[in-house]
C-alpha cells in the first residue's frame, strides 16, 4: 500500500525541492535588513512548522489509535513523532547557526521562541524512551498514544502562549500586519513550505512502509514456527501410537532403574 | 547588527542547508538498511519454506 504511494510522492517531492531551491538563490529578493543569510528563513521556518504540525497529526493519530484500538493508527502516529523529533534537530540547529551570525550569540535564553521550542523537543525526546521502556505490545501503544495526544496539546498551549508572549530579538512570520514579507519572498516562503510538506510525507510513507513490511515479517515467521511445532508434534504423536509390529509388541520404554553400584 | 557581507554569510547559510541535506540523507540511508535486512530476511524464510515443501 505504502511502496505504492511512495515512487510518485518522492518524485514531486525531489521536483518541489528543486523548485523551492531555485526559487530561494535565483528569484526571492535579498534581504534588507539580513542580506544574504536571511536564506536560512526558507529552510528554518517551513522545517519549524512542519515539525510541529507534525507532532499534532501524532497526537489526531493517538486519539485515532485509542478510539478505534487499531494498532496502524499507533504506528502512524510513532512514525510522525519520530520525523518531528528529527526535523526539530535541524530546526535547533539551523536556528543556531542563523542565530549566531544575526545577534552573534548561538543560543539566547531570554528568547521565548528558542526556549519554548526546545522544551517541545526534550518532552518529545522523552517519546521513544518511554514507548521501549514497555514490553507489552499493547500497553506500549495505549501509553504511547496518551504520550501523544498530551504532547500534542502541550505543543498547542506552548505555540500559542510563545505568540502572546512579548518577542525580544526572534521575529515573527505570520503577524497580525501580514508578515511584512515582498510578495516574492511570500511566494518562495510558501512554496518552501509546500515542499517541506512533502518531504515529510515522502519520509512518513517510507518509514511506514518499512515498519509495515518488518511487521507482517515477523507475523509470518510466527506463524510459520508454530506450524514447524504444530508438524513436530504430529510427528512424535505417530511415532508414540504406532501400531505393533508384525514380530509382537511394541517394544516398552525401559524404566530408568538404580544403577548397580 | 549591520547585515552579513556575503562572504561571510555564505558558509554560515551553506552550513544550514547542509545539515538539513545531511539529515534527510541520513535518514533515507537508516531506512534503505533496514529495508535491505528485511529483504535478506524474506529471502531467507522464502528459501527455508521452499526446502520445508516436498
Amino acid at each position: 500500500m505504502y511502496a505504492r504511494a511512495l515512487k510518485p510522492l518522492a518524485l514531486l517531492t525531489a521536483a518541489a525541492v528543486a523548485l523551492t531551491f531555485g526559487l530561494i538563490f535565483f528569484w526571492a529578493p535579498l534581504d534588507a535588513d539580513q542580506g544574504f543569510i536571511q536564506k536560512i528563513f526558507y529552510l528554518h521556518v517551513p522545517m519549524a512548522i512542519v515539525a510541529l504540525l507534525g507532532f499534532l497529526a501524532a497526537g489526531i493519530m493517538a486519539a485515532m489509535h485509542l478510539r478505534t484500538r487499531d494498532r496502524r493508527w499507533d504506528m502512524r502516529s510513532y512514525v510522525a513523532v519520530h520525523l518531528s523529533i528529527i526535523l526539530a534537530v535541524g530546526v535547533l540547529v539551523t536556528g543556531s547557526i542563523w542565530a549566531k551570525a544575526s545577534w552573534g550569540h548561538w543560543w539566547v535564553w531570554s528568547e521565548p521562541v528558542l526556549v519554548s521550542f526546545l522544551i517541545t523537543f526534550l518532552l518529545y525526546a522523552v517519546y521513544q524512551p518511554l514507548r521501549f521502556s514497555i514490553d507489552d505490545p499493547d500497553r506500549q501503544g495505549r501509553s504511547a498514544s496518551v504520550f501523544a495526544i498530551a504532547g500534542a496539546a502541550f505543543t498547542v498551549l506552548n505555540f500559542v502562549a510563545v505568540r502572546m508572549a512579548e518577542a525580544y530579538t526572534h521575529p515573527r512570520v505570520f503577524s497580525q500586519t501580514g508578515g511584512n514579507m515582498p510578495p516574492r519572498m511570500f511566494v518562495t516562503f510558501l512554496v518552501a513550505l509546500v515542499a517541506m510538506a512533502l518531504v515529510f510525507a515522502t519520509l512518513w510513507t517510507l518509514e511506514l512502509g518499512s515498519k509495515t513490511a518488518s511487521e507482517r515479517l515477523r507475523r509470518a515467521r510466527r506463524i510459520r514456527d508454530r506450524e514447524a511445532e504444530r508438524t513436530e508434534l504430529v510427528g512424535a504423536r505417530a511415532t508414540v501410537e504406532r501400531p505393533p509390529t508384525a514380530a509382537g509388541a511394541t517394544v516398552p520404554t525401559a524404566t530408568p532403574t538404580a544403577a548397580p553400584r | 547588527m549591520p547585515a552579513l557581507p556575503f562572504d561571510t554569510a555564505a558558509p554560515y547559510v551553506a552550513a544550514a542547508y547542509l545539515v538539513f541535506l545531511a539529515l534527510v540523507f541520513v535518514y533515507v540511508a537508516i531506512i534503505a538498511r533496514k529495508v535491505g535486512r528485511l529483504e535478506r530476511e524474506l529471502a531467507e524464510l522464502e528459501r527455508a519454506d521452499g526446502e520445508r515443501e516436498p
